[in-house]
């Protein structure tokens, strides 16, 4: 019977210890609470590491091979840590590649297996099926626009205990498609993973383009990060970091 | 209730964390006994380092670098930096590197050296494969020489022997060190050709490693000496190569 009373929350089950907090009804529970803030500091850690590799070599390139004599996709119009790259700037910004890649694969390790420790619950808790996976009622183009519209005429947030549509899709893409594809295109850069695995760059249409989709990938996730803060204030910014740091969210209830 | 249950996950708790840290403790040992720690194994970054290299050894001990048509060798290589400024250099280039020398000492049966003209008496293997540099760009090249594998052969490497380190004409800052893995990998080269022709000495001429399933730092150029040793501690500051003293990974396989 209990289980009813949570059916419509983000709470994956009532067993948990979040589940047990006074009062009120729980909106995230430990797992995704921890997990949360774990994939938080990795991708900060990631975004800032990747951007100082990116400052060594700001042009990008298509297909297999790509470097200064030959022609880039687009290049990003500033300084370069290295005097090889001709960016139009006479000044060379200092060299932070080593730690940068140091850090970037260290966190890489603990985001994904982060990432694995959240999936592994969400499927056996139910936490996907339940809080995420969208009704086929729910898919429709005309329910899906009736979201949206509301979203752009700041129609007040209630203080909904489950996500609507659009939000599952975005999370549900966010965590089954553009994590996955930012793993896949930063192995498939690695001369090692790739001896053992050709594959994964292969598909990709070689090294250069791997590189570039892990770019665009990155743009894509960081765009979803500053929308999802961007709702998180507009649903009330203090109540929802409550919801996902001590799990209870009393004023709402 | 509460009690017995707080007692009873408390012995979990604790029968779950011994458990985790002599597992640790176990799988530290054995990946040192099967050459799965980097030299580079300590500080901030040393974790992430010692997985990167543990599960690269796991999995790609044999495998071989992608390999490419030769219509898809690059028609604008970049060879990165400059050729050495030093005056020994100079004089060897005029003399058209006839008295270039490969030194190769440490653990081997016969310590000696060999000329270019020597190198090219051992079998010749060639490959087109990519030089990925660490900043993101690559080219596709072709490479010729003899297989790191046959001159430590010819120098009798002893079976005790987990590292080859190597050392640029400019060794002060250009020397590195390869585990047996990539030492005795069958596309592991001395290379003194490419792209069908001799390796100019922008592209490390007269003699470049090249190490194809690591990042291009690794192929160091212009190299002069080879020595073969179970213990990197006592090369520089012990991290097995100028890499890591200037703060990048020794292992860069990704």
């Amino acid at each position: 019977m209990a289980d009813s009373a949570y059916a419509s929350g983000l709470v994956g089950s009532t067993s948990s210890p979040a589940g047990r907090v006074a009062g009120a009804a729980v909106r995230h529970t430990a797992t995704v609470r921890v997990t949360h803030w774990i994939t938080t500091l990795c991708f900060l850690a990631l975004v800032v590491s990747g951007i100082e590799l990116v400052i060594s070599h700001p042009r990008f390139y298509w297909g297999e091979e790509g470097n200064v004599n030959t022609p880039a996709l687009f290049s990003i119009p500033i300084p370069a840590s290295r005097s090889s790259v001709r960016t139009g700037y006479d000044y060379v910004m200092p060299d932070q590649n080593g730690w940068s890649r140091y850090l970037h694969f260290q966190t890489a390790w603990i985001a994904v297996a982060t990432g694995l420790w959240y999936i592994i619950a969400g499927l056996l808790s139910g936490h996907f099926r339940r809080n995420l996976l969208p009704s086929a009622a729910d898919l429709s183009p005309r329910a899906l626009a009736a979201i949206l519209v509301g979203q752009l005429r700041s129609k007040p947030i209630g203080n909904d205990r489950t996500y609507n549509p659009l939000q599952r899709i975005t999370y549900l893409f966010v965590i089954f498609a553009a994590f996955p594809l930012i793993i896949w295109t930063g192995l498939a850069m690695s001369p090692a993973v790739t001896s053992a695995f050709p594959f994964l760059v292969n598909v990709l249409g070689g090294h250069q383009s791997a590189r570039t989709l892990h770019f665009f990938d990155t743009l894509f996730l960081s765009f979803f990060v500053l929308v999802h803060i961007l709702m998180v204030c507009r649903a009330g910014f203090r109540n929802r970091m409550r919801g996902m740091i001590t799990g209870g969210s009393a004023e709402g209830s | 209730m509460n009690e017995k249950l707080s007692r009873r996950k408390l012995i979990i708790t604790g029968l779950a964390a011994t458990a985790g840290l002599s597992g640790l403790a176990v799988a530290g040992r054995l990946a040192a006994r099967h050459g799965l720690i980097p030299p580079d194994c300590r500080g901030p970054y040393g974790a992430g380092e010692t997985l990167t290299y543990a599960a690269h050894r796991l999995l790609t001990r044999h495998s071989l670098a992608r390999e490419f048509p030769r219509s898809m060798i690059s028609k604008a290589p970049f060879a990165n930096g400059k050729p050495p400024e030093m005056e020994a250099f100079k004089r060897l280039q005029a003399g058209g590197f006839a008295d270039w020398r490969l030194v190769i000492d440490g653990m081997v049966a016969h310590s000696g050296s060999f000329s270019i003209r020597d190198l090219r008496e051992l079998p010749v293997r060639s490959q087109i494969t990519q030089v990925t540099c660490e900043e993101g760009w690559s080219y596709i090249a072709e490479w010729i020489g003899t297989p790191l594998s046959q001159v430590l052969a010819a120098a009798g490497m002893l079976p005790q022997a987990k590292f080859v380190v190597y050392y640029s004409i400019e060794a002060a800052e250009w020397w590195d060190s390869i585990d047996m893995a990539d030492a005795l990998h069958p596309q592991t080269l001395l290379a003194y050709g490419f792209n069908g022709g001799d390796l100019p000495v922008g592209f490390g001429g007269p003699l470049r490693i090249r190490v194809p399933r690591q990042l291009g730092y690794k192929s160091v150029k212009y190299i002069t000496r080879l020595t073969v040793t179970d213990n990197l501690k006592t090369f520089g500051k012990g991290l097995g190569s100028a890499s890591p003293e200037g703060g990048y990974s020794w292992y860069a396989g990704m």
